[in-house]
């Protein structure tokens, strides 16, 4: 029988947050019934960033149950940059603790925050990207390398424990044996990479450049008497026309370059190109 | 975790057993006033020796064997350790092993690490089940080689209690020269057994599978096999396993072969009917249920039931908030991140092997504790599926 915390308990029992947002802000869809667990955690957010609500619906044992549940409690409130922050061990500690067998269970609500998180922004999971090293439960090397680093992890049971990898068949052990002594000592080259952009419809991209440019952009130009509207998205240009102020500007190049495209390419489309209506 | 209600409804027959009072009562003077060493010269000891040489004789009467077959060991696993290596030391030339996919870890994981350990000097044969647990003969027949040292074939599984052949296969591997092995941890007592008309060789139980105390077991070595202990130590049972004699315990489990042989009857007609009940309710009123393992090749006392799109522990764990208790094939409760190796290997799909319960049953429950076990499950089962991503109910 496991050791549960009461925390556990209490969440598993009457886990909070049940049920999924209708027309949801981002989804994050983790695990499979083939893995034994699964995970659909839905957000809204409102337009200031902000966590307003968080349901889940998951299939799995106590501790999967009860990391989704006061998963859903930690990030409602949370502006989106702060939650994006929670890691696995977060949600464990929040429940006082999960036995060591059971810490996937956290891995896994921290993957789905983190898939609904890029949904929410438009952005695809980096961690997909890697290299599928335990094929019975399709774990890449990016998330067994930084589950290494994170939690710190020093045998190849711990990655089981947190990651699931070798769980299965058993047959990537050696190949997990090699990451483990490669990520240790540093020789690791792989470098977890930044979230990559997804394929957005052109709808999706217009909807969020506006959003950066009204919440980002513009209040910044509005301090110094100017203002900015965006005429037209062409493929990756992006056709945005200043006011007020910075119209007459000697400077307005280097506010779009510098700036407006900055912020953009950071927060929408590294792709992005942005230029002046003439 | 503490059960909110107190009286706790045991349906894990097939994990462990209560002990009998009766077996409780039979041990007592051995682990008070009766502390001799039954090898000693004295009366003081003599007199448990002869309490083990009865305890022996309603052993070997339960089975249909000779009391000079049994040897008393520490549990199951011991005896199928001293059994399947016996074997291979016998028969230093075979390197050749058939069993099944579906054996307990006691069999399944010697005949693994006899493979991987001594770099494959053994080849192990584990024989298909099919989609209701069964196997197929003429796949045992073919398996059968010169090579075979041994054939270790469980007289019924642990999770469906689905029964295997062993008479016939015993036979079959006789008339090859093999020598036949059964763990029938979980047949003792349920099933009718006659050894001195079979040709099994080996046959291993354990004692608190039918109500006698852990740590002790049982290993049948049928008269004239040839035998190479495991345990080596001193002249206890005729030599066969070194180390003094569990007393209280084998005493224990001599009275619990006497109460099994006359429960027997009750035990497929009365505690059958209860776990018919049982299960025929459970199936009848939680939609997208069924059963695993044949309907009829199976103990009387043991239903397996999947409850399709949840998962075992949590279900577990809302039983035990009911004091209901019972086991399930799911990853989680084994502590591995993969369902039961049994439910794999009859093919029944992931989404019904996570959510497996297994009930087992014995002739200490009641026809009101199966009504309290039908009454809370479909309630259990529903609210975990309101969680589940995957119940579109």
């Amino acid at each position: 029988m496991w050791e549960y915390t009461d925390k556990v308990q209490q969440h598993f029992l009457t886990p909070q947050n049940v049920g999924e947002i209708d027309k949801p802000s981002g989804t994050g869809d983790v695990g499979s019934l083939a893995c034994g667990d699964a995970l659909k955690l839905t957000l809204k957010i409102d337009e200031n960033d902000i966590i307003t609500d968080a349901k889940f619906k998951t299939f799995g044992c106590a501790s999967a149950i009860a990391s989704s549940s006061v998963l859903t409690e930690m990030v409602k409130g949370l502006a989106v940059d702060e939650a994006a922050k929670i890691t696995n061990e977060d949600i464990a500690q929040a429940l006082g603790g999960l036995p060591k067998e059971k810490m996937h269970c956290s891995v896994m609500g921290r993957e789905a925050l983190e898939a609904a998180i890029a949904d929410y922004r438009g952005l695809k999971l980096p961690m997909a990207e890697g290299e599928v090293v335990c094929e019975c439960f399709g774990v890449t090397d990016l998330e067994i390398i930084r589950a290494i680093k994170e939690s710190s992890l020093r045998s190849v049971e711990e990655i089981t424990n947190f990651t699931k990898a070798g769980g299965g068949c058993g047959k990537c052990e050696e190949k997990l044996r090699k990451i483990l002594q490669d990520t240790v000592s540093g020789k690791s080259e792989i470098s977890i990479p930044q979230a990559i952009p997804k394929k957005m419809t052109s709808l999706q991209k217009i909807k969020k450049i506006e959003e950066v440019l009204e919440r980002e952009i513009r209040p910044g130009l509005k301090k110094d008497g100017g203002d900015i509207e965006l005429i037209d998205v062409d493929g990756d240009f992006v056709i945005v026309s200043l006011r007020g102020a910075c119209k007459s500007c000697s400077k307005s190049q280097t506010t779009i370059k510098e700036y407006v495209e900055k912020k953009l390419r950071e927060l929408v489309l590294a792709s992005l190109i942005v230029e002046e209506n003439n | 975790m503490a059960a909110a209600n107190p009286t706790v409804i045991y349906m894990d027959n097939n994990a462990t057993t209560r002990v009998a009072p009766e077996v409780v009562e039979a041990m007592m003077p051995f682990l008070t006033e009766s502390y001799g060493n039954p090898s000693s010269m004295h009366t003081f000891g003599g007199a448990v020796g002869q309490a083990i040489k009865e305890a022996r004789g309603k052993v070997a009467a339960l089975l249909g064997a000779e009391p000079g077959e049994i040897t008393f060991t520490s549990c199951g696993t011991e005896s199928d350790s001293t059994a399947i290596l016996s074997a291979l030391r016998t028969y230093p030339e075979k390197r050749h092993i058939v069993t099944t996919r579906v054996e307990h870890p006691a069999v399944k994981n010697l005949c693994e690490n006899l493979e991987t350990v001594t770099g494959h000097k053994y080849r192990v044969t584990r024989l298909k089940v099919n989609a209701e647990g069964l196997l197929d003969m003429a796949e045992y027949a073919a398996a059968l080689t010169e090579d075979t040292a041994i054939v270790s074939v469980m007289w019924a599984n642990n999770e469906t209690g689905v029964i295997f052949p062993v008479a016939e296969m015993a036979k079959m591997a006789k008339q090859r020269g093999i020598l036949f092995h059964t763990d029938a941890v979980q047949a003792v007592g349920k099933v009718a057994i006659d050894l001195k008309n079979l040709d099994i060789d080996f046959l291993s139980l354990s004692g608190h599978k039918l109500h006698a105390p852990k740590g002790v077991g049982v290993l049948y070595i049928k008269r004239g096999t040839l035998f190479v202990p495991f345990m080596m130590g001193g002249h206890q049972e005729h030599g066969r396993r070194g180390g003094t004699e569990n007393v209280a315990s084998i005493v224990g489990l001599g009275r619990a072969c006497e109460l099994a042989a006359a429960k027997m009857v009750e035990e497929n007609s009365r505690v059958k009917k209860l776990r018919d009940r049982l299960e025929e309710k459970l199936l009848a009123t939680i939609p997208k249920s069924m059963l695993n393992g044949h309907k009829t090749e199976r103990l009387p006392n043991t239903a397996n039931i999947s409850f399709e799109f949840v998962e075992g522990e949590a279900i577990l764990l809302h039983m035990n908030q009911h004091g209901i208790c019972a086991s399930s094939g799911s990853a989680c409760t084994s502590g591995s991140l993969e369902p039961s190796h049994v439910l794999r290997a009859m093919g029944v799909p992931f989404t019904a092997a996570h959510g497996s319960i297994r009930f087992s049953l014995s002739v200490y429950n009641t026809v009101e504790e199966v009504d309290v076990v039908i009454a809370k499950m479909p309630e259990i089962i529903e609210s975990l599926r309101k969680l589940s991503p995957f119940w579109k109910g």
